[in-house]
């Protein structure tokens, strides 16, 4: 028996294969869309991963470090080294901030991590070029995204700092890429904006007579002194020993140093579900809108193909072919031309995802469920171009 | 029916289906799960390291003299200025002496009625002597009374203790003039050493306080940097070690120094160990005080050891470790780190040996089950 669909699809080949390959980019366009939605969440992900804790040490009663400001003394970490079941615990600080090089500047999140060997929380788990900072100022590890590259000089702030090393994958909650550098600068660079700043700061406490009194030389220096000095962290991370559990570490911890402690799974769902929840419902709310499009005008099309082909197919039901074999026709090719498009917008999809600024992640699963549901559209569709098929009176073939 | 062009026709469409398929493949097997990750592989040499220790310091005079009053008065006048060469024993400034001249003036006439007053007590007790001898003569040839003679002689003891008081009476005025002119002298603002003038805080006018600085002089030739380490990387830091120097406003231009001393109190609060760091030379012209400058220590280096990056240094279930290669796959090796220099090389002290293959780069976090494919650099690094 000779195939009805294939010789169909030989007769007009390069029609089929260029409607298949524009129903592919429409897919490709759904899939990016799906790891647009899943990259957000994996940034987001890739956020807790990269900082390497189990536990976060935030100010009381704030969602810190990420979603809302927070701020402890530095030292409160030498605290919570002492609680039964932790076995590191380091500071660190966030600050989202334009960071420039020579000519351009790229908004980057500045993570300041505390100093120590390779491995301590905080710091870039992976690196792709250079080292790691070993300086306790004025180094610094660049995302790859920031554009930087090794032995280039970037300014936060006040001061230079030489790039030392390059890692990939570190971005914040918002995508923005991480520069890390020495926990002190980064104080510092939270603290003393820039200097002209420092200056109308210093200029202020002198013009005020309770700071500056002539009977006391030194009290001004003294309080210019404290005032330009931060002694704050925006969180402690902590790893724990094994065979302690997260929840009640963080119950002894929240319980005797009176701070708020947050563990992976509620980071997740501070992360997730609130801090990137609105604009991640509204690329899955254009998701679901353009998978509706893409299963219409894959519908259409099936259709449309089958409607003009409704002459050849009277003639077919003219010469007695069963409705069978005009059925699995019609389907074998919407079928195929479902396989042809998905491939195609699997390929352009991997293409073009490495270009976009943002991260987009393509999991095998959606893959998988983009497959399964470009079958069942095409085969609905092949159903309502069956029914119209079938339905075509023989005479058609004759007439008109 | 099968004829010719058909058959081109179905060789074209299979020829695009087939380049479809392999593009599928590639681009499954090449993104996602299934990807293998771009790695790069070290071997682990033995060698030395010289580790380093970095920290941040400020110029600072080693001798830094603050010159003022040593009590409250008015600045008369200043003789320097900022940037001015001073000698020991220079007059620098003076302070007001409102009134102490014309009690200098007061006590200098003061001496001079009480010089008047010896030399008046002197001519009585001179007088009082002589009548007291002529009278002893006289009674020697009986020609006058004992009485007398004795009245004579009382004249004379009393003429002689008022010339004593007299006498003490001068040297207090003298003393009292002396302890006014040294009051004086106090008000002269004098160099106590040779020296620049590094800070005029005050102009002349100005009432100051006692032990307000007025004028600082610092010897160039002492300074100096407070250098502030972290204590973290402090081990084996000791005075005498050779150091470089990068002064913030001569960023290319490292000078040699050395360490001057470790202090023996560390700061608690931030975790910083101090030292002084002398320059090896004179600087001409002087840095400023207070200027930022980086200092790198370089200790003593480490006998030869297994010597890995740093980068290669992961962790993972809370243990430091490394991806070794073995076989094409990946193993996870812990290890115990010892000294490290400052160019990110890290000494291994147990867990591996010379020669082993381990991960330095990858472009993503790496697990056991990771499937690796080893390059020369990370695609999209810099190299």
């Amino acid at each position: 028996m000779i195939s009805l669909a294939g010789r169909d699809i030989q007769h007009e080949w390069g029609k089929y294969v260029f409607t298949g390959i524009g129903l592919g980019l429409l897919i490709g366009v759904t899939l990016t869309m799906a790891g647009v939605y899943r990259g957000m969440v994996d940034d987001g992900r890739a956020l807790l991963d990269n900082s390497g804790a189990e536990l976060w040490v935030v100010q009381k009663e704030t969602l810190g470090p990420y979603a809302e400001p927070s701020s402890l003394n530095d030292d409160a970490y030498r605290s919570i080294l002492a609680v039964q079941g932790v076995a590191q615990a380091a500071n660190v600080t966030y600050l989202t901030m334009q960071v420039r090089s020579a000519e351009r500047d790229v908004r980057a999140m500045v993570v300041g991590v505390a100093t120590g060997e390779a491995g301590t929380p905080g710091w870039p788990p992976y690196l792709v070029a250079g080292r790691q900072i070993t300086r306790s100022h004025y180094e610094a590890v660049a995302d790859v995204a920031t554009g930087f590259a090794l032995g280039d000089r970037v300014r936060i702030r006040r001061n230079e700092y030489a790039v030392v090393g390059l890692t990939r994958r570190m971005v914040s909650s918002g995508g923005d890429p991480m520069v890390f550098i020495p926990l002190k600068d980064a104080q510092e660079a939270q603290f003393l904006k820039d200097n002209d700043a420092v200056l109308q700061s210093r200029r202020r406490t002198s013009e005020n007579p309770a700071f500056n009194r002539p009977g006391v030389p030194g009290l001004l220096d003294a309080v210019i002194t404290s005032q330009t000095r931060n002694s704050f962290v925006n969180a402690v991370l902590v790893r724990l020993r094994s065979g302690y559990a997260a929840d009640n570490v963080a119950a002894s911890i929240e319980r005797w140093q009176r701070l708020t402690v947050y563990t992976r799974p509620q980071m997740e769902g501070i992360l997730i579900g609130k801090l990137i929840a609105t604009s991640a419902k509204q690329i899955g709310m254009f998701l679901v809108i353009l998978a509706i499009v893409s299963a219409a005008i894959v519908a259409f099309i099936i259709y449309t193909m089958t409607l003009g082909k409704i002459r050849e197919i009277a003639v077919l039901k003219l010469i007695g072919t069963r409705n069978r074999t005009i059925a699995s026709m019609i389907m074998q090719q919407a079928l195929g031309l479902g396989l042809i498009g998905f491939a195609v917008g699997k390929i352009a999809a991997s293409f073009w995802a490495p270009f976009f600024p943002k991260y987009v992640l393509l999991i095998p699963q959606d893959t998988i469920a983009g497959f399964l549901a470009v079958v069942v559209i095409c085969m609905l569709a092949s159903l309502i171009a069956i029914r119209a098929a079938l339905r075509v009176d023989p005479a058609d073939a004759i007439g008109g | 029916m099968k004829g010719l062009p058909l058959n081109r026709r179905t060789l074209a469409f299979v020829a695009v289906l087939v380049v479809l398929l392999a593009l599928f493949a590639y681009v499954a097997l090449r993104s996602g799960p299934l990807a293998p990750v771009a790695v790069t592989v070290a071997t682990v040499e033995s060698r030395s390291v010289a580790p380093g220790v970095f920290g941040i310091g400020t110029v600072e005079s080693r001798y830094r003299y603050r010159i003022g009053p040593t009590a409250a008065g008015r600045v008369k006048r200043l003789l320097v200025d900022v940037g001015d060469t001073v000698a020991a024993g220079q007059l620098m400034g003076e302070m007001d002496p409102v009134d102490l001249d014309d009690r200098i003036r007061a006590l200098d006439a003061a001496y001079r009625r009480s010089e008047a007053s010896v030399r008046e007590a002197q001519l009585r007790r001179d007088f009082a002597q002589t009548q007291a001898e002529r009278y002893e003569q006289l009674l020697a040839v009986r020609s006058t009374s004992e009485e007398i003679v004795a009245t004579k002689q009382q004249e004379r003891h009393a003429a002689d203790a008022a010339l004593l008081a007299t006498r003490a009476e001068r040297a207090r005025a003298g003393d009292e003039r002396a302890a006014l002119v040294a009051q004086r002298t106090n008000l002269r603002l004098v160099a106590p050493a040779d020296g620049l003038v590094s800070a005029r805080d005050v102009d002349p006018g100005t009432t100051v306080v006692a032990g307000q600085t007025v004028v600082e002089v610092v010897d160039p030739r002492s300074l100096w940097l407070n250098v502030r380490f972290d204590q973290s990387s402090t081990l084996g830091l000791e005075s005498g070690l050779p150091t470089t120097i990068l002064l913030r406003s001569r960023r290319g231009a490292p000078l040699p120094g050395r360490v001057a001393r470790v202090e023996l109190r560390a700061d608690a609060v931030t975790e910083e160990t101090m030292a002084k760091v002398m320059f090896n030379s004179i600087l001409d012209p002087m840095p400023p005080i207070g200027e930022l400058a980086e200092v790198t220590v370089v200790l003593r280096a480490a006998t030869s050891s297994p010597v890995i990056p740093n980068a290669a240094v992961q962790r993972v279930d809370g243990q430091s470790g490394v991806w070794q290669v073995v076989r094409g796959g990946l193993s996870f090796t812990t290890v115990t780190l010892g000294a490290s220099d400052l160019d990110g090389n890290v000494q291994v002290q147990s867990g591996l040996t010379v020669g082993d293959r381990i991960v330095v780069y990858s472009a993503k976090a790496l697990n056991a089950r990771s499937r690796i494919t080893v390059v020369d650099r990370i695609s999209g690094a810099a190299p």
